[in-house]
């Protein structure tokens, strides 16, 4: 969903310069959910489907409260329910909201061969291009997070946008608008940084979480959706979040190092054999001057 | 090489290649350029213009797995016709040791090559190998959204083997082209009409040529 109002600070697949780079005053913006105060109700799954114009997404019972096991192509904003035993043998309801995290070093934008269909805004938001998405599925891969969801009708890749249609005009993302208890909020990234820390203390000092913290994990050079967790020190019990995300090593040798080996080498090999025939020419050259072309009889 | 009897054609031309061999050829090198074209378009954003030259990068993107089981499966004809005859012989590692001579086109201080010199056996498995991986991470490119998140590893193991397995066919590219069609007269012809000249088999391929004149010679008597 192309914004015009939002400039564009990257571009995947694209060659040269990026137009809206460093154009506009814009702070980043930044999604807090503070995963303590969640009652798992989906209000905020219901506002997306209903923002975004999705089809009915047929749900699944997996032995959870859980809408179904994993976001969809067309459902991009999952709670997810996990049961999780702390260590005095108390039980822990734990409900996390996935969706995109808007990474400020998108994995799946530096694995996307296609020009312009995945971008960034200034503002840090990351948006895929239907229209200009070739359906390769390499944003699927770059992703840490297993976000991107490829559908294979139209053969492209969908994902939350953070409502970046609404943000250009100055509105909150229909999540954040519509959580009954406060655990999501919305503004620029410091702003939000600085309320999760006090959060996070908060449940440090007075609320018996001595390992209470926030998750804005710097592999991927922070996030535009941030957690407040009980336990920043085991992430992974929070429906697999990584606890050191970053975009597959494969991925940076492959656009990074390998990128630059392979263009010299085919440069490299293409000059290498003109020279080559400019110095030693065709192999022919002398057995043509030394015996003339005669029909030999077998 | 008794599965292959060298055909001796009027006016001293032999035949190296039947109808059969060449057609698979063309189907591999047809599909080649357009596998080399459009994988080039989706390795670098400064050559996706090429993508839309064929037709958008949605099509590419559609047609380039499908060509790619075109070009698997003419490699594996090649294999069926062409891999008995390309095993390593104590003249190959000669060969080998002699490149330099070979390179400065001092042909006359190479050892004695058979119907294919080592080089060119070399060319035939790297090619086989090289597309037996491309094969493999293909498969999981082109379906990748079906690969479960915990068999992750193979869409990243994918990623990066595809490009490197398609880099080293390209330099092997690079060089059968500059062989064939620049530096050896004559090659390129054997794969169109499918003979060469016997001063060709005899200037090239010493074994070969010597086992066309034993057979004719043994067929005469």
């Amino acid at each position: 969903m192309s914004q015009a109002t939002l400039r564009v600070e990257k571009i995947s697949g694209h060659a040269g310069a990026v137009p809206g780079e460093g154009t506009q005053r814009q702070y980043t913006v930044a999604k807090l959910i503070d995963t303590t105060s969640c009652i798992g109700c989906k209000a905020c799954e219901v506002a997306c489907v209903e923002w975004n114009d999705m089809p009915f997404s047929p749900t699944e019972f997996n032995n959870t409260y859980q809408t179904m096991p994993d976001t969809r192509w067309n459902y991009w904003n999952l709670i997810l329910f996990n049961e999780h035993e702390r260590e005095d043998g108390s039980l822990m309801w734990l409900m996390r909201k996935n969706q995109c995290m808007h990474c400020a070093e998108p994995g799946c934008l530096e694995a996307c061969p296609s020009d312009g269909a995945i971008v960034q805004y200034t503002n840090g938001i990351v948006d895929f291009q239907q229209d200009r998405c070739i359906g390769c599925g390499y944003c699927i891969t770059g992703c840490p997070f297993n976000i991107p969801k490829f559908n294979k009708e139209t053969k492209r890749v969908y994902k939350c946008t953070l409502c970046a249609d609404r943000v250009s005009q100055g509105l909150e993302p229909a999540c954040i608008k519509s959580c009954p208890t406060g655990c999501l909020h919305f503004g620029s990234k410091d702003d939000m940084r600085l309320l999760a820390e006090r959060r996070a203390d908060q449940l440090r000092t007075h609320r018996g979480f001595p390992n209470a913290g926030v998750y804005d994990p710097p592999g991927v050079g922070g996030t535009g959706v941030i957690y407040v967790l009980h336990d920043a020190k085991q992430p992974e019990i929070y429906g697999g979040l990584p606890r050191d995300p970053r975009v597959p090593l494969s991925v940076k040798l492959w656009k990074g190092p390998l990128k630059w080996l392979g263009n010299i080498a085919m440069v490299g090999g293409v000059i290498g054999l003109f020279v080559h025939y400019l110095r030693y020419g065709p192999k022919e050259r002398e057995m043509e001057l030394k015996e003339p072309h005669k029909g030999a009889e077998p | 090489m008794s599965d292959h009897p060298a055909q001796v054609l009027p006016y001293g031309r032999v035949l190296r290649y039947p109808f059969s061999e060449r057609a698979n050829h063309w189907i591999a090198a047809l599909s080649y350029v357009y596998l080399l074209l459009s994988g080039l378009a989706f390795w670098s954003p400064w050559l996706f213009w090429i993508a839309l030259i064929l037709g958008g990068g949605q099509i590419s993107r559609a047609l380039h797995p499908w060509v790619g089981l075109i070009f698997t499966y003419a490699v594996m004809r090649m294999y069926l016709y062409w891999a008995p005859q390309m095993h390593a012989t104590e003249v190959d590692r000669q060969w080998w040791r002699s490149l330099a001579h070979y390179v400065r086109n001092e042909d006359d201080q190479m050892p004695p090559a058979g119907r294919y010199n080592a080089g060119q056996k070399a060319l035939f498995w790297s090619f086989f190998y090289a597309t037996s991986v491309l094969l493999l991470t293909g498969v999981a490119l082109w379906f990748s959204e079906w690969i479960p998140w915990n068999l992750r590893w193979l869409r990243y193991i994918s990623v990066f083997l595809h490009p490197v397995a398609a880099l080293f066919t390209i330099a092997n590219f690079l060089i059968h082209i500059y062989m064939s069609v620049f530096a050896e007269r004559g090659a390129f012809g054997s794969v169109i009409r499918g003979d060469v000249s016997l001063e060709f088999a005899k200037r090239y391929h010493p074994g070969w040529y010597e086992e066309i004149v034993r057979e004719s010679a043994a067929r005469r008597k």
